[in-house]
C-alpha cells in the first residue's frame, strides 16, 4: 500500500476517534477529498520542479504511534531556550506532554489546539480562524483533514507577552518511521506584541516526516515575531506549511535557521488584507552531507503603502542541495508597495547545488521591487587575510560564514535565542569562537 | 631572521619571482623598492603564505626553519605580519572581534590560554591611542566603508596588536594623506626595536622619510638588481628607474 492509499484509510480510523464537531469535521471531510484528488506534489509542478518527495514517501510510516511518557525535562533541555523564562508547548509524537510544558489562561491563551477543537468557548474563534488562511493546496489539506493537535495560541487585544512563546515537537522513534502532522492556530489581536519559537526535533535515527500546518493571523497593529529552529538529525524530514495573515498596520517577522534535517521544505505565505503592512521574511541556511533545504515564499501584496522584506542567506556544502523560490505578487490596487528580496549563497563545496528562483508578479504601476540573488565562493582574498593575522582556515572559514549571515542573525530580537542561533553554528562548522555576533 | 635563498615563484604558471636572494636581521629596516609589476607585492605575499603562489624554486627560511610549507596562519603564530596593500573588508566583523580572534588563536597556537578580557581592553586602548584610532572606530566592520588612510592605520594598528617579529609593509603610504603618513610611520618606529625587522615595500621616498631603512634594495624583474643604503632610495627618487632598467639590460 502506498502512502497516500495509507493515509486515506487511515483517514477513516482517525475521524472515528476524534470528537465530530459540525465545522471542523466538515473542514476535514472537505480537505481529505482535496489530497485525493492532488495527491503528493511531484517534480512537474512548477513548484516543486527542485523538491523530490519520491525518497522520503517510501517508508512505511507509522501514523498514530504509541503514546511516550518517560522523557524526563534534563533529557531534553538542551533543545529548549532555557536560559530565560518562557511559555512551553510540548508534544511527543505529536501527543501533549503536560510534564514538560508551561501554559497559561492568565489573560492569554497558550495552550492546546485539541482543547481548543473540542471545548465551546473556543468555538467562535475557531470557526472564525481555523483554516482560514492555508491555502487547498494538498500537503496542507492532508495536515487540515488530520488536524487534532498542535499549539493554539490566542493573544487578545493590547497585551505585550512578555516572555516568548515555545512550541516543541519532539518525536522519540519508537516506530520504525512515524508521520507527524501538528497543526498551530496562532492569533494576536489589535496592538499585541507576541515572540514565538517553533522546533521539531527527533530523539533516535529512526525516520520521520513532519507536514506541518501553522496559521498566524496578525490583526491591526499587531506584532509577531516567529523563529523557526530547524536542526534536526539527518532521517528527520520536515515540510513546514505556514501561512500568515496581516491586517492594517500589523508587523510580522519570521526567520527561519536550517541548519538541519534530511529534507525540509518550508512553504512560507504572507497575505496582506490592510494597508501599511510590514513583512519580514529571513533565514539562514547552513547545510552539508546530502541534505536538502528548500525555501519557498510568497508574499501577497494585495493593499497599497506596504513593505515586505525577504532575507536569505545559503551556504552550501558537501553534496548538499538548497532551492529558493521567492514570489512577490503585487495586485493592482496595492500601490506604493515596496518589496525587497534577496537570497545570498556561499557554495563550499564543488559538488553542492543551489537553485534560486525570484518570481516577481506586479499589476500596480507605482511600486519599488528589487530582487537580487548571488551564488559564490567564500572569499579567497578574504581568508588569505585573516590567515595572514593568525586565524587558522577553519575559523577564518567560520567567521566569514557568521559574518556573512549576521544581517539575519542581528535581526534577532532576543538575545539568548541569537546566542543559541550562534552557538548552534559554531558547533556545525566545529569552531569555538570565542565571541558572540 | 629572514634569510631568502634563490626564490622562484610563479601563479598561474607565470614566473613572477626569479631567484630572489635577501637577509634580513633582528633589528633591521629593509626597504624594497622597484617600479610596476617588479614582484613586490608577489614578495610580500609569498613571505606570508599566500597559497596561490607556488614556490617552484629556492626556500624562505624564518629563524632558521625553512617555512615554504608552511600555513599562513603558521607564518603569522611565528611572528611575520604582512601589512596589506588593499586591506580586505569583511562585513559583519568589527575590528575588535577580529583582534580578539587573532591574538587569541595565536596564543592558542603556542599553548597559551585566551587573553583575560582585562587585558585584552587594555592592550587595545593602548594601541589605538599609538594609531590615534577614535574608539568608535573599533566596533565598526573590519575595513567596511573605510577611507584609504583609515584602512592603512588599521593595519599598523593590528601590527601593534599583534608585535611580530617581522614586518612587511605593502605600500602602506599609497593612499595616506601627510598627516596620517606621519602617524602611521610614528607607530611604526615606535614599535621597533633591536628584537624585530621590518620590511618596507614602497614606490616612493617619502615614506623613508620617517621609516629610515638601513638598506634599499631594488626589485626588477622578479630580481634583486641593486642594492645600497639610503642614499639609493635618494638616487631612484631623483633619476626614476630607467637607469636601473637600461643597467640591467645592458
Amino acid at each position: 500500500m502506498d502512502l497516500k492509499e495509507k493515509l486515506l484509510s487511515s483517514f477513516l480510523v482517525f475521524e472515528n476517534h476524534v470528537d465530530i464537531d459540525t465545522y471542523v469535521h466538515d473542514v476535514r471531510n472537505d480537505a481529505i477529498k482535496i489530497f485525493e484528488e492532488k495527491g503528493f506534489p511531484t517534480k512537474k509542478e512548477e513548484a516543486w520542479k527542485y523538491t523530490s518527495l519520491n525518497k522520503i514517501l517510501k517508508e512505511d510510516y507509522c501514523m498514530f504511534p504509541q503514546q511516550e511518557n518517560t522523557i524526563e525535562y534534563r533529557d531534553i533541555k538542551k533543545y529548549f531556550i532555557h536560559d530565560i523564562d518562557t511559555y512551553k508547548i510540548v508534544f511527543i509524537d505529536g501527543k501533549y506532554a503536560s510534564h514538560l510544558s508551561q501554559t497559561t489562561h492568565d489573560g492569554i491563551d497558550v495552550c492546546l489546539m485539541s482543547s481548543a477543537l473540542s471545548k465551546p468557548k473556543y468555538r467562535i474563534l475557531i470557526e472564525n480562524y481555523f483554516n482560514k488562511a492555508a491555502t487547498k493546496d494538498s500537503l496542507s489539506s492532508l495536515n487540515t483533514a488530520f488536524s487534532s493537535e498542535g499549539a493554539y495560541i490566542h493573544i487578545p487585544k493590547n497585551k505585550l507577552v512578555e516572555k516568548p512563546i515555545q512550541i516543541l515537537h519532539f518525536s522519540t522513534g519508537n516506530e520504525s518511521a512515524t508521520m507527524l502532522q501538528p497543526r498551530n492556530l496562532i492569533v494576536v489581536d489589535e496592538n499585541s506584541h507576541v515572540q514565538i519559537i517553533e522546533r521539531h526535533q527527533s530523539l533516535n535515527n529512526n525516520a520521520i516526516l513532519t507536514n506541518s500546518v501553522t496559521e498566524i493571523f496578525a490583526n491591526k497593529r499587531a506584532i509577531v515575531d516567529y523563529y523557526k529552529i530547524q536542526n534536526d538529525n539527518l532521517n528527520a524530514s520536515l515540510i513546514d506549511n505556514t501561512f500568515i495573515k496581516q491586517k492594517r498596520e500589523s508587523v510580522a517577522s519570521v526567520h527561519t535557521f536550517a541548519f538541519g534535517g534530511k529534507l525540509i521544505r518550508n512553504n512560507l505565505n504572507f497575505f496582506q488584507e490592510g494597508e501599511r503592512i510590514d513583512s519580514i521574511l529571513k533565514g539562514v541556511t547552513i547545510i552539508g552531507e546530502k541534505q536538502h533545504v528548500d525555501h519557498n515564499t510568497l508574499v501577497h501584496h494585495i493593499e497599497p503603502n506596504c513593505e515586505s522584506h525577504q532575507d536569505y542567506k545559503g551556504i552550501f556544502g558537501e553534496n548538499s542541495t538548497g532551492v529558493f523560490n521567492g514570489k512577490i505578487i503585487v495586485e493592482k490596487e496595492a500601490q506604493k508597495t515596496n518589496a525587497f528580496q534577496a537570497n545570498n549563497n556561499i557554495l563550499i563545496s564543488d559538488k553542492a547545488t543551489i537553485n534560486t528562483k525570484p518570481q516577481l508578479e506586479i499589476f500596480a504601476d507605482d511600486v519599488k521591487c528589487s530582487h537580487g540573488c548571488t551564488i559564490g565562493q567564500l572569499d579567497e582574498s578574504a581568508m588569505f587575510y585573516m590567515r595572514s593575522r593568525g586565524i587558522p582556515e577553519k575559523e577564518a572559514k567560520a567567521l566569514l560564514m557568521y559574518a556573512f549571515s549576521n544581517n539575519v542573525l542581528s535581526s534577532v530580537k532576543i538575545p539568548e535565542m541569537k546566542q543559541r542561533i550562534t552557538k548552534i553554528i559554531a558547533n556545525k562548522l566545529g569552531v569555538n569562537i570565542g565571541f558572540d555576533l | 631572521m629572514l634569510k631568502i635563498d634563490n626564490l622562484h615563484a610563479s601563479v598561474e604558471d607565470k614566473n613572477i619571482l626569479q631567484g630572489i636572494n635577501l637577509e634580513v636581521k633582528a633589528g633591521e629596516v629593509h626597504a624594497i623598492m622597484g617600479p610596476n609589476g617588479s614582484g613586490k607585492s608577489t614578495l610580500a605575499s609569498v613571505i606570508a603564505g599566500k597559497e596561490e603562489y607556488e614556490v617552484t624554486e629556492g626556500h624562505i627560511e624564518f629563524d632558521g626553519e625553512n617555512i615554504n610549507e608552511l600555513a599562513a596562519e603558521e607564518r603569522a603564530h611565528k611572528g611575520v605580519f604582512l601589512s596589506f596593500q588593499y586591506p580586505v573588508e569583511i562585513p559583519g566583523v568589527s575590528v575588535t572581534n577580529f583582534m580578539k580572534t587573532a591574538i587569541n588563536e595565536t596564543r592558542k597556537a603556542k599553548g597559551l590560554e585566551d587573553m583575560p578580557a582585562k587585558d585584552m581592553l587594555k592592550l587595545i586602548r593602548e594601541k589605538s591611542e599609538l594609531l590615534e584610532i577614535d574608539r568608535k572606530f573599533l566596533s565598526r566592520s573590519l575595513n567596511e566603508g573605510f577611507s584609504g588612510g583609515e584602512k592603512k592605520r588599521n593595519e599598523i594598528f593590528q601590527m601593534a596588536m599583534l608585535e611580530p617579529k617581522l614586518a612587511i609593509l605593502d605600500e602602506t603610504d599609497s593612499g595616506l594623506d601627510i598627516d596620517a603618513l606621519r602617524i602611521v610611520a610614528n607607530g611604526v618606529n615606535k614599535l621597533k626595536n633591536k628584537d624585530n625587522a621590518v620590511i618596507v615595500i614602497t614606490h616612493y621616498q617619502r615614506l623613508l622619510d620617517y621609516i629610515v631603512p638601513d638598506f634599499v634594495h631594488v626589485l626588477y624583474n622578479g630580481k634583486i638588481v641593486k642594492s645600497g643604503t639610503k642614499e639609493l632610495a635618494h638616487e631612484l627618487e631623483e633619476k626614476g628607474y630607467d637607469w636601473i632598467k637600461e643597467e640591467v639590460n645592458a
